[in-house]
């Protein structure tokens, strides 16, 4: 019963705190803008040193750079999976710091409560990290 | 006294009462555009130019000073230059792919200009969301180095690619946090109101230590980041010739090369926003005559004094210390700034509810 009323009272903060910060979509025109300006830069720049520039196309030159010497093998060779792992610990823990972004606006209405959640949220984060320290997912060196 | 505030305000109520109001609107947009592509390339071309003339006064030698007075005119020929060379796409590539990845590099940067606060009263855009929206834009740019670097068929370009993945997505985690700390201390993501809220004194200097380890580690992380020396792996002469840009010549070149400089900018102009103050004025306590002169100096020259100083910063780093190796770089990360960013969260919280700060 305690949590329902405490997930209420989370959601009225919540509605609260849209109320204030209500946006719409006019609020975007000037990224709209300058995302237009930034194409149509991009492609000016683009567009220009195509008409300006030379083409005298070879077959040596089309090759891929290898220090001068002829290009062995596939380029998309395998890399190490550590990367992937990376990547993948990269989505986790990026998740939790974007959940953050929220509870940090607004968590002074929150007070103690909320300091108290996140403080578990953070502990439980800790204990995550700890286990894959333990599990040698971030050792790298063989 | 003469402001970018009250210039702007000058050409709005000019317009407004020379045209109607929807002809204003649209000469406003339209100069809104040159304005942001007049910026864009002034910047490339000072950053550029500082960042080889700071490399000459490091070395002790006098750097690019044979076009125009002091070589200023050097990165504009330069960029001449680069304009008038063939765009080759190498054999094998991946067409699409390889031609993507400089648009997409380019538009992150330049889209992520819009929000910063330039000066009192200067900002393209004031927008409730903007940290959140700077910390999301900013990390398109990784897709665009990874386009680039699978696309090229070349090998260095790959692992250029992967390393140069790995250490954005690793070095956001910690920029986000402390980036956080900021937030929770001004309880909003408004830019405008983070400013604000530092009248009184810059974060840096009102959150005592925990939001210095913050700044640290906000430098450090966005150093690494836009893959500046010592973290500058993905591009590692030595080893990978030039990294994920191998393979792109003329102006697709060009155009990595620009958004590089135009990310450093804005790294260290939402460094100098957050924890000093952005436009604000520099004060102490109750000095009335030293506030009143600093008042004076326009706000616009703080805050690009305050991202300059940051920028050097940066350079000086590239020139001070080595580079690191790949499991260096993600040890240094992953062990040691995460946790400690994460528990100076923790403080800075308890410093926000108990209000220890001034």
């Amino acid at each position: 019963m305690s949590l329902n009323r405490r997930s209420i009272n989370y959601c009225i903060i919540f509605a609260l705190y849209l109320n204030t910060m209500q946006s719409t979509a006019s609020d975007y025109l000037p990224i709209a803008i300058t995302f237009m300006v930034a194409l149509g830069f991009v492609v000016l720049v683009m567009v220009v040193s195509h008409l300006v520039g030379p083409k005298n196309i070879s077959k040596t030159k089309l090759e891929p750079f290898e220090c001068g010497i002829e290009p062995q093998g596939n380029a998309r060779v395998p890399f190490s999976i550590k990367y992937f792992l990376v990547a993948i610990l990269f989505v986790l823990f990026d998740v939790e710091v974007i959940f953050m972004y929220p509870w940090a606006v607004n968590f002074k209405g929150l007070a103690l409560k909320g300091l108290l959640e996140m403080f578990s949220f953070i502990g439980v984060f800790l204990i995550g990290f700890y286990y894959i320290l333990k599990k040698g997912a971030l050792t790298w060196e063989d | 006294m003469l402001s970018l505030e009250n210039i702007i305000n000058g050409i709005h109520t000019w317009l407004n009462n020379t045209f109607d109001p929807t002809l204003a609107l649209t000469c406003e947009f339209v100069l809104l555009g040159i304005t942001a592509i007049a910026i864009f390339a002034v910047l490339g071309l000072v950053l550029v130019l500082m960042e080889r003339k700071v490399a000459a006064i490091m070395q002790i030698r006098k750097g690019p000073n044979r076009v125009g007075p002091f070589g200023m005119f050097q990165t504009v020929a330069d960029t001449l230059k680069l304009i008038m060379k063939e765009g080759l796409t190498p054999d094998g590539a991946d067409k699409v792919l390889f031609n993507l990845a400089p648009f997409i590099v380019m538009i992150a940067a330049m889209l992520l200009l819009a929000p910063i606060p330039f000066a009192k009263g200067v900002q393209m855009w004031d927008i409730n969301i903007g940290v959140l929206f700077i910390s999301a834009v900013s990390s398109i740019s990784v897709i665009g180095i990874l386009m680039a670097g699978w696309a090229s068929n070349n090998k260095y370009s790959l692992l250029g690619a992967m390393r140069s993945g790995a250490q954005i997505v690793s070095y956001e985690l910690s920029a986000g946090l402390s980036v956080i700390t900021i937030v929770i201390l001004t309880g909003s993501l408004q830019l405008s109101e983070i400013v604000n809220a530092q009248q009184n004194g810059w974060w840096i200097f009102k959150g005592h230590i925990p939001v210095l380890i913050s700044f640290v580690t906000f430098i450090i992380a966005v150093t690494a980041e836009t893959n500046r020396a010592p973290f500058d792996l993905a591009e590692a002469e030595s080893e990978l010739t030039a990294g994920f840009h191998t393979e792109y010549s003329g102006m697709k070149f060009a155009l990595f090369f620009l958004a590089e400089y135009i990310n450093i900018f804005i790294a260290c102009a939402i460094g100098a926003t957050l924890f000093l103050g952005g436009w604000m004025p520099f004060h102490i306590g109750n000095w009335e005559g030293f506030n009143a002169i600093m008042d004076y100096i326009p706000s616009s020259i703080w805050f690009v004094g305050k991202t300059f100083f940051l920028i050097f910063l940066m350079m000086w780093f590239r020139w001070t210390f080595p580079r690191l190796r790949v499991d260096q770089l993600l040890n240094l990360e992953w062990k040691y700034l995460l946790p400690i960013s994460m528990l100076n969260l923790l403080v800075v919280t308890v410093m926000a509810i108990m209000g220890w700060y001034f």
